[in-house]
């Protein structure tokens, strides 16, 4: 057993929604599911399970691609810091092309600064240690999966004495902002698929008072494509029979109580704060900073740097595509001013955002 | 971004180990990591973390369930 392939059984997609189909058969009216995970927006569109639903059965895309989610402001502070002299800016991926109000760590890079993309933040710690005449800031923006690995790498750097180390934080939380989308009258969400990789972190209690308290249903899934098929089947199980409550689909990595070691370390190392998300606004207790203990390894309250106004661009659609208002096929600029090769918002550049799938697999 | 993915424990040094899967090697911390880990275990590894071990008997469970869905030779 790889963990992979058995779950890719196509006749296991299949049989799964056979079984959706004769579940709602008959049924005046259509249910929406959430998902609010940036892999799982990928895996939906790339493995095409809208076409394999009934229409009675409507998934949309919530706020899951963290990137997209951070506002302009945190990009234009991270160029400026890579302006600074002796400094390096360590950052995931798919963070080097987003575009800030008025330039790019990408645009950056081609005028002389210093910008390395690793694939952990251990990385970055170990840059830290090889550089010492330098300083290295680690660009941390990611959920609850992310944030116990960058907590984990300010630890690590303290343990080796390293001064030179520093993460600026934009680390966000889900379940709140689920709550919040989860009254929003204009969306009428029926259920949550909820996130596989954040729940093994945070464990699947978490969403109690959603489904308990709300009355939404919330089912945790995995990301191989019979894993999705059974999250919607519980989810719509759930609705048919009129329950609302939490169920784990994802059983073989995500527990109840979590993984309380990592929850200790984010716990050790960062403190719930509010937090500005795109398209929603602020979101109070929605954040994570770094905690006073560990102030010498924030970027943000160590090194004053000039940033400037934030400004987000004329027609991007960001926001409501984020609170699942707006499909991307609906924004004006999907596909036309706004590609993956010239993007004008984050959902179309980060690896996880939503008009980047649809871009590639929905079309 | 960095999807977390099963991999295989090939060999652990103190925190550290090494995983794989598809051929393709990875060093990973156990550092947030709240089970102990055998060679050959399956953990899932996200941004050079381990931060999940598979657990067979229940990756078993859902295979079950899942295929309860319909007799394969009903499939066209």
């Amino acid at each position: 057993m790889n963990y992979m392939n058995e779950f890719r059984d196509r006749r296991v997609v299949l049989g799964l929604a056979e079984r959706i189909n004769e579940l709602v058969a008959g049924r005046a009216r259509p249910m929406t599911f959430m998902e609010v995970c940036g892999t799982h927006t990928m895996a939906i569109y790339q493995y095409g399970i809208r076409s394999l639903l009934p229409s009675e059965v409507r998934l949309i895309s919530g706020p899951g691609c963290p990137v997209c989610v951070t506002p302009n402001g945190y990009i234009d502070r991270a160029i400026a810091y890579s302006r600074l002299h002796g400094t390096i800016i360590a950052t995931f991926g798919d963070m080097v092309r987003v575009p800030g109000s008025t330039s790019s760590l990408m645009e950056e890079r081609a005028r002389g600064a210093d910008i390395r993309i690793v694939y952990s933040p251990l990385d970055a710690v170990a840059l830290a240690g090889r550089n010492p005449e330098k300083r290295v800031i680690f660009l941390g923006v990611g959920f609850e999966t992310t944030a116990p690995a960058i907590a984990g790498s300010i630890i690590a750097a303290s343990a080796k004495g390293l001064a030179n180390y520093l993460v600026l934080a934009a680390h966000k939380t889900i379940p709140i902002p689920m709550e919040i989308l989860s009254s929003d009258p204009e969306l009428s969400i029926d259920g949550y698929i909820c996130p596989a990789h954040v729940s093994a972190i945070i464990g699947a209690d978490a969403y109690r008072p959603l489904a308990e308290k709300r009355g939404v249903p919330c089912v945790v899934t995995g990301f191989e494509p019979t894993d999705v098929m059974q999250g919607v089947e519980m989810l719509v199980r759930q609705v048919v029979e009129g329950r609302s409550c939490v169920e784990i689909q994802y059983g073989r990595v995500v527990k109840w109580e979590g993984n309380r070691k990592a929850q200790a370390v984010l716990a050790e190392v960062f403190s719930v704060c509010d937090s500005e998300w795109r398209g929603i606004g602020v979101i109070p207790e929605s954040g994570l900073e770094i905690s006073d203990k560990y102030a010498a390894f924030d970027a943000e309250k160590s090194i004053p740097v000039k940033v400037e106004v934030p400004r987000e661009h004329q027609g991007c659609r960001c926001g409501d595509v984020l609170k699942g208002k707006t499909s991307p096929f609906d924004c004006p600029l999907f596909a036309t001013a706004c590609t993956p090769e010239a993007p004008v918002g984050a959902c179309m550049v980060s690896s996880e955002g939503t008009c980047a799938a649809a871009y590639k697999y929905g079309r | 971004m960095c999807l977390g993915i099963p991999m295989q424990v090939m060999s652990i040094n103190g925190m550290d180990i090494v995983a794989a899967t598809d051929g393709v090697k990875r060093e990973a911390s156990l550092m947030i990591l709240d089970e102990d880990v055998q060679v050959g275990d399956y953990v899932i590894v996200h941004a050079g973390f381990a931060i999940s071990k598979l657990d067979e008997r229940e990756a078993l469970e859902t295979l079950e369930l899942m295929r309860q869905a319909f007799p394969i030779e009903d499939i066209k």
